[in-house]
């Protein structure tokens, strides 16, 4: 084995090894597309927001520096901006741990071999497949509206509520609502960590005397955190990029009183309503040192509860 | 007789409390999580008086005008927006398949300079957030002239810029054995015939998956849509739907109808590749 080298000019005769040099020269050109992407459609608006975040852009006049007016403006001049901030931090603080305690939740009921599992899974997966769509947004609108079926249903037992989507107080949460209906992704992801969890565990705990909820909590729990670490990751990112569900629920404006105006959808109307492109940009960017800042968190923060296999 | 007939029955186990709990919350859950999809269905063939008079009941009748009317009811009609929809998906499709394979193969199997660095850049893009490249890159498609064409949404896809996809066939060439590549090597074949005619027919399980999430997320992408289509005839579906709910009024039967209509093809996708769509997440973790 170790004089493979030696032997394969001898097993190709005649034909030269291929120079190292045309070697890479074939690698770079199959990574030829990737390269303009990364190049001018990544790495080039990367720096160009950068820039254009530091000054006056409107699409039409040439950019004027305006040195750190527009993150000055955000933080301390901006109120819908502060809104925005707190409209998202909330959907994230609320509907990423929800959405996983039920995904965590049905994938453990899933995973003792109950009876039509494919259904039950396609079932519950299929709104996370349909959930991020115009057309979901638009059946949320109608279920939650002032005549919508839910408030039918409490009219039934007596209870007469207000319409859900035009009122500032509950608005976001028919939003988070609509989020944690989604879980089935991650419950698939939970499910397939579930089944790497060794029989043998359980059975020792059952030998030690342990109910199902120590189970749970000691055997399972410990076992999956590299999973749940990797959804709440997932979550996380993706909720903070969240546009759909609030720009058709509230028709764009992110309304009632601003109450659902996400992150993204004041971005949106910035630059693209407004046309403060310069303003938006920055937005961007501390929108990706949000996200960063949050994935490192949990990076860090993992070190202390997510228990990968291989360190015992 | 009777006796050694019945006699295997008794093996199922009888029905325990706990069990039957946990078939009651999954039955349960199970109906909650797919009420509002049925509500949709059924509130699509109910007239608009029907819809808020008795929303949760089942249709009195099985009528099809919301879904004629909802059609028509935009200018141009849904036929231009689905024709839309399905020419990005395509060229979408296509550009996923042909570029983020000839990356994958690279990163997974030809050595060459800065491989690692190259590498980790790509890994760390799947954690971009879209927005910050907005601004800049819309700019620059206004400037080219490819607002309103389906360019913006087809052309990124042949630059391999989608990583999630490169990720993926990675971790699939990788289960590839090389004896088939050095074989290939010595019978002359060059780099690029191995791809063709060895890697790229043996990646087929992971192109499957990448064909069925790039169309299921390009035909579902509402926000690049909604930013690059304004003119009316270059509308796709969700954007369409969206000028239904401004135009539309009280007329929610319609609006409903060409939601629901909306969502059978994602819905065909789901019926038939729902087993591929369920190892595509559970081994990679894709965002369904």
């Amino acid at each position: 084995m170790t004089d493979h080298g030696a032997v394969a000019p001898l097993a190709v005769p005649g034909k030269a090894p291929r120079s190292r040099h045309r070697q890479n020269l074939e690698a770079y050109l199959f990574l030829l597309p990737w390269f303009g992407g990364i190049i001018a459609l990544t790495a080039g608006p990367l720096i160009a927001s950068l820039y254009l975040s530091f000054t006056d852009f409107d699409m039409l006049r040439t950019p004027n520096w305006v040195g750190l007016t527009n993150f000055v403006d955000m933080f301390s001049f901006d109120p819908r901006y502060r809104k925005a901030l707190q409209v998202t931090f909330i959907y994230v603080l609320f509907g990423v741990p929800l959405n996983l305690i039920f995904a965590l939740a049905i994938a453990v009921l899933l995973n003792q071999k109950v009876r039509g599992l494919g259904l039950f899974r396609g079932i519950y997966y299929l709104p996370s497949l349909l959930g991020g769509s115009v057309a979901v947004a638009v059946m949320w609108r109608q279920i939650f509206g002032g005549e919508g079926v839910v408030n039918q249903g409490l009219s039934l037992i007596g209870v007469n509520a207000p319409n859900w989507i035009s009122t500032p107080q509950y608005a976001l949460y028919t939003l988070i609502l609509l989020h944690v209906w989604q879980f089935g992704s991650a419950m698939i992801i939970f499910l397939a960590g579930l089944q790497q969890v060794p029989k043998e565990l359980y059975e020792a705990a059952e030998i030690d005397g342990a109910s199902r909820w120590q189970k749970f909590v000691n055997v399972t729990v410990p076992m999956i955190t590299p999973v749940i670490f990797f959804n709440l990751v997932l979550g996380v990112i993706n909720s903070f990029q969240a546009f759909t569900s609030a720009y058709i629920v509230s028709g764009g404006s992110g309304g009632p009183a601003d109450s659902t105006l996400f992150y993204t959808l004041y971005l949106y109307q910035e630059g693209f309503t407004s046309f403060r492109m310069g303003y938006a940009s920055a937005m961007g960017w501390v929108l990706l040192l949000i996200i960063a800042s949050f994935t490192a968190l949990n990076f860090w923060a993992s070190r202390r509860w997510v228990h990968y296999g291989d360190e015992k | 007789m009777t006796m050694t007939a019945l006699a295997p029955a008794p093996r199922r186990k009888p029905l325990s409390l706990s069990r039957a709990i946990t078939y009651a919350i999954l039955i349960g859950g199970a109906v909650l999580m797919i009420y509002p999809l049925l509500w949709m269905l059924m509130s699509s063939i109910k007239s608009d008086q029907e819809i808020f008079s008795n929303p949760a009941a089942l249709p009195t009748h099985f009528d099809l005008g919301n879904y004629f009317s909802g059609w028509f009811a935009t200018n141009p009609s849904f036929t231009q927006y689905y024709i839309n929809s399905f020419m990005i998906c395509l060229g979408a499709v296509i550009g996923n398949v042909l570029a983020c394979s000839l990356t994958a193969y690279a990163f997974a199997r030809l050595e060459f300079p800065f491989k690692r660095t190259l590498f980790t850049i790509m890994l760390l893009t799947l954690m971009l957030p879209s927005h910050v490249l907005l601004i800049p890159q819309y700019v620059m498609f206004a400037r080219m002239g490819w607002v309103n064409t389906y360019l913006p949404l087809i052309v990124p896809k042949f630059l391999a810029t989608d990583a999630f996809f490169i990720f993926l066939m990675v971790q699939f060439i990788r289960r590839i054995p090389r004896e088939l590549d050095e074989a290939a090597t010595i019978d002359g074949c060059s780099t690029f015939r191995i791809f063709t005619s060895i890697i790229f027919p043996l990646m087929q399980p992971a192109l499957i998956t990448t064909i069925i999430f790039t169309f299921i997320w390009t035909y579902n992408d509402f926000f690049s849509q909604l930013i690059y289509l304004t003119s009316p005839g270059s509308l796709t579906v969700p954007v369409g739907l969206r000028t239904l709910v401004d135009s539309s009024g009280g007329a929610y039967g319609q609006l409903l109808a060409m939601s629901a209509l909306s969502l059978i093809p994602t819905f065909i996708m789901f019926l038939i590749f729902q087993r591929r769509l369920v190892e595509g997440i559970a081994t990679s973790g894709l965002k369904g």
